[in-house]
């Protein structure tokens, strides 16, 4: 990489060596070892691993989780982010903080905390208990964890978004004679499409790279509560690296296919929508 | 003309929800709120308490337990300084230099966010486990990184690298090179203008990507788990270490140590909303 | 329901935090009239506006639409047509969605068929004369047809008052004077009542029947643009509209004194003690010095559009009046003139700030 101009500032060389050793040393050599196993197993060997049963079923419990619970973290994301931006009531600065605590619980904390909090005799998984709804060791469980796990994406991303309306505009359509329901329908919604859809991605993304906050709630029973991680973790018990190899570059293929996805569709609605 | 109008009140304000509407809304926040986030907080302490102080105590003095605490601390004291390093480095290149592949170069920064911590620990054990690449040369020579601390720490440095360095770019970026550029004419040299004008410049960035990175570091538990082996006492974090508490049923003593990564969590936390109100204009923009 | 709304504002007082935006205002605006509420920044006007709208809620005082109170209905249901500065199109919208937008947000009982809305919304680009652009969207329009919109918009539901914030503010001055009389003609046409907000004193001048300047949250004056330039009620609003220079004065039994020097002028105004000449350029001619006229020293001379202008410094002090030159006429920067005040306007040196 040569510079594009000459410049007087020193240290590009070493600033740029390190970083280009360090990252080869700590990213592109162990990715390379990923892709070299994958190779070696060949699109047939892949296949052949994605197309067990528990592999399946393992990998639909993950994305289809994964969607739901980011589409639901989108919505109360939504409701969230708007309450603290709009309105102001005691405390809103220290909830304002504690939207970020599942960025900053460790992930096996949150794990047996949630695990305890929805078990049968656990103060939410008894109230449910109580309606015959069970929460622990179902994909209840895993929807629940990764609700939790992405609430922050969904939040953070369409906050300031929020903040940055043009007031005018609601005052605009309330001239026209709409109510209130109908500006935040018509006019306000629309606008923040765009930061909706990018919200999803990133709560989709987190949720199905989730590992410790879903193990311990989920009970992992193999075709019920399976997430394609704990299956990686388990092929690797075996000393089966290609297995593991194989579920882990479906995820990431799959993962990257669905991420395009939303992207285009994002790509679209800021077209469509227009910038806020 | 009007009908129903309201005798003798102002016209409510345009641009806002009815009140009784704004108490539904924030109730319903509220609500969610403290079941989804407040409450698995609260029930790590409670948990922990179960047994009474003097047992919650006397989890601490368990030797395996006392390891894994050490264990962490040193895991955090070595990758975290790294990354730091790291962080300068690349802001330093990425921000104040323009050249080709700058945008390859901070994608592959991001990389360790699009990936599951399982296969962060994925890719280690396949470079370096019993079966992976240089696994038969690392048995010959007698050396563990696998299932030992050297493994541990790469894979903490994989996952929270990305912290500092994306903390200071964008902070960099904002600042230009117009600072550095005036002490050069002054006569510093190169490191003389890095320490008296970029560091002090960064500090509050640096330091917001530092207690981000060492939260992580000392809170990551799927990819040290892949890589650690789980063997008590030897290369037990304290995550893994909650998790074989909480298998063995000794609920009690998980979450103490629960705890603890709890109220570190608490003081980032704590840390990062002080630093973004004391501090928020030196911080980058998101 | 007609389109002529007689629109009265008793005591209108405004307070953001503890600053006065608004502080006493009356006004009646007659049905069918286009005024123009006028004043620089922070003069309250377009508080004033808002008021109007609903858009405000004001701290004390009524507002009346057609004798009835309208001070607690909300702006929703005042039948109000409202152009915002910046326009506010809904930018996600098309221009015929936006213009369509008050239609379709009637109550089932009184919406119109969506044939009727296509129709109407046709109607109204036809008569912004910006018939093919019904499917564009705002960001492709240029400021004029965007303000044009704007306006279509806020009349697609025939409002009975339209209320139009600095309407032509962020256009440049040639789209502006096109847009100006554009505004009036259909002023002319629809009859509609109209008050528009604006700081440009040739606009309110140009457009509106009546003006009504506000300083500082306070109604200076309201009248024809003859009443308000030709004898106007202070000396701020003798300042604010139509250029003008002014000299202090001793006003005395015998006439004006400056720098205790007496001297002929010709005025109006009352004048006791202490005051200040408000003249206008057009007023005052540079001729050779005479004992009975004001002294003064020419400055400098500059073009103007319209015109030459010279600079005289009068007396001893610091005053400086403008004169605008005859045709023709030249004068040497330093030369020692007189000048003669053809129609001035004497207010005493406490009002005038």
């Amino acid at each position: 990489m040569r510079l594009k101009q000459p410049s007087p500032l020193p240290g590009f060389a070493l600033a740029l060596g390190y970083t280009l050793f360090y990252l080869c040393l700590i990213v592109l050599l162990p990715l390379a070892a990923l892709v070299a196993e994958a190779a070696g197993l060949g699109l047939r060997g892949i296949w052949q691993v994605a197309s067990e049963p528990r592999v399946m079923a393992a990998l639909r419990t993950s994305f289809g989780l994964s969607l739901a619970a980011a589409v639901t973290d989108c919505a109360f994301g939504l409701l969230i982010a708007w309450v603290l931006t709009r309105y102001s009531f005691p405390g809103r600065r220290l909830l304002d903080a504690a939207v970020d605590l599942p960025f900053a619980l460790p992930t096996a904390v949150a794990g047996i905390s949630l695990a305890t909090l929805y078990a049968p005799n656990g103060w939410i998984g008894g109230v449910l208990a109580g309606l015959d709804i069970k929460v622990a060791f179902t994909p209840l469980g895993i929807f629940v964890a990764l609700i939790f796990v992405a609430l922050p994406f969904a939040v953070r991303t369409v906050q300031p978004i929020i903040g940055e309306i043009d007031r005018s505009l609601e005052e605009a359509s309330a001239t026209l004679g709409a109510n209130r329901f109908q500006t935040v329908r018509r006019v306000v919604i629309p606008m923040l499409t765009p930061a909706l859809l990018t919200g999803l991605a990133l709560a989709f993304a987190r949720s199905v790279s989730e590992y410790g906050s879903v193990i311990f709630i989920a009970g992992n029973l193999p075709f019920v509560s399976e997430i394609a991680p704990v299956l990686i973790v388990i092929k690797l018990e075996e000393f089966n690296y290609p297995g593991a190899t194989a579920i882990a570059v479906i995820m990431l293929a799959i993962a990257f296919l669905m991420l395009l996805a939303i992207n285009l569709t994002q790509a679209w609605s800021r077209r469509r929508f227009g910038h806020v | 003309m009007f009908e129903r109008s309201r005798k003798g009140l102002s016209p409510p304000p345009v641009t806002t929800e009815r009140a009784m509407i704004r108490a539904l809304l924030i109730g319903l926040a509220l609500v969610f709120m403290a079941l989804m986030l407040i409450l698995p907080v609260v029930v790590v302490f409670t948990e922990a308490l179960r047994k009474g102080v003097s047992i919650y105590f006397a989890s601490f003095s368990d030797p395996d337990a006392l390891a894994a605490i050490q264990l962490t601390l040193m895991v955090a004291a070595i990758s975290v300084p790294l990354n730091t390093i790291f962080g300068i480095a690349a802001s330093w290149a990425i921000a104040k230099f323009e050249f080709n592949g700058k945008s390859l170069l901070v994608t592959l920064i991001d990389l360790p966010f699009s990936i599951s911590p399982v296969v962060s620990g994925l890719i280690y054990v396949l470079l370096f486990g019993a079966q992976g690449v240089f696994g038969p040369w690392l048995k010959a020579h007698g050396i563990e990184i696998i299932f030992a601390l050297p493994g541990i720490v790469l894979a903490t440095v994989f996952v929270t690298f990305p912290f500092v360095a994306r903390e200071l770019i964008p902070l960099m970026q904002e600042q230009g090179n117009t600072d550095e550029e005036a002490a050069l004419t002054l006569g510093a040299s190169g490191w003389r203008a890095f320490l008296t004008v970029t560091l002090p410049n960064i500090r509050w960035g640096l330091l917001y990507g530092v207690l981000l990175c060492n939260a992580r570091a000392m809170g990551e538990f799927g990819a040290v788990s892949v890589v650690s082996g789980h063997i008590r006492g030897v290369t037990d974090t304290m995550p893994l270490h909650v998790e074989i508490l909480y298998n063995e049923y000794n609920f009690a003593a998980a979450f103490a140590m629960a705890s603890l990564l709890t109220l570190l969590a608490l003081v980032t936390l704590a840390g990062k909303a002080l630093l973004e109100t004391r501090y928020g204009g030196e911080l980058a923009q998101r | 329901m007609g389109r002529r709304l007689q629109i009265r504002v008793v005591d209108i007082a405004k307070e953001f935090g503890r600053t006065g935006a608004l502080r006493g205002v009356n006004l009646d605006i007659r049905d069918g009239e286009l005024i123009a509420l006028l004043g620089p920044s922070g003069s309250g006007k377009t508080t004033l506006l808002r008021v109007i709208a609903g858009l405000e809620a004001p701290s004390a005082g009524k507002v009346y639409f057609d004798g009835e109170d309208a001070t607690a209905v909300p702006v929703q249901r005042r039948r109000i047509g409202f152009v915002f500065q910046n326009y506010a199109l809904f930018k996600h919208m098309s221009v015929a969605d936006n213009i369509a937008y008050g239609l379709r947000v009637l109550p089932r009982g009184e919406r119109p068929k969506r044939t009727a809305i296509i129709k109407r919304v046709q109607e109204l680009l036809d008569l912004m004369e910006l018939s093919d652009i019904g499917g564009r969207f705002p960001r492709q329009l240029s400021g004029g047809q965007q303000q044009r919109i704007a306006l279509a918009r806020a009349l697609a539901v025939d409002p009975r008052v339209l209320l139009l914030d600095e309407p032509f503010g962020a256009l440049d001055a040639k789209v502006r004077k096109g847009l100006r009389r554009w505004l009036r003609e259909l002023h002319d046409r629809t009859g509609h009542t109209t008050v528009f907000v604006t700081h440009d004193q040739e606009e309110a001048l140009e457009l509106a029947d009546r003006v009504a300047v506000l300083n500082a949250g306070l109604l200076e004056q309201v009248g024809s643009a003859d009443d308000v330039y030709d004898r106007p009620a202070s000396a701020f609003v003798m300042a604010f509209v139509g250029d003008t220079g002014s000299i202090p004065v001793e006003c005395g039994d015998d006439g004006l004194r400056h720098e205790g020097r007496r001297f002929a002028a010709s005025f109006s105004g009352s004048c006791h003690g202490a005051a200040r000449l408000y003249v206008r350029p057009k007023d005052i001619d540079v001729v050779a010095p005479a004992d009975c006229l004001l002294r003064g020293r020419v400055l400098s001379v500059r073009r103007t559009a319209t015109g030459r202008r010279a600079q005289v410094a009068i007396g001893l002090g610091d005053a400086v009046l403008e004169s605008e030159l005859l045709l023709g006429k030249d004068i040497q920067i330093g030369t020692e003139v007189g000048v003669m005040v053809r129609q001035g306007r004497v207010f005493p040196a406490a009002m005038s700030g």
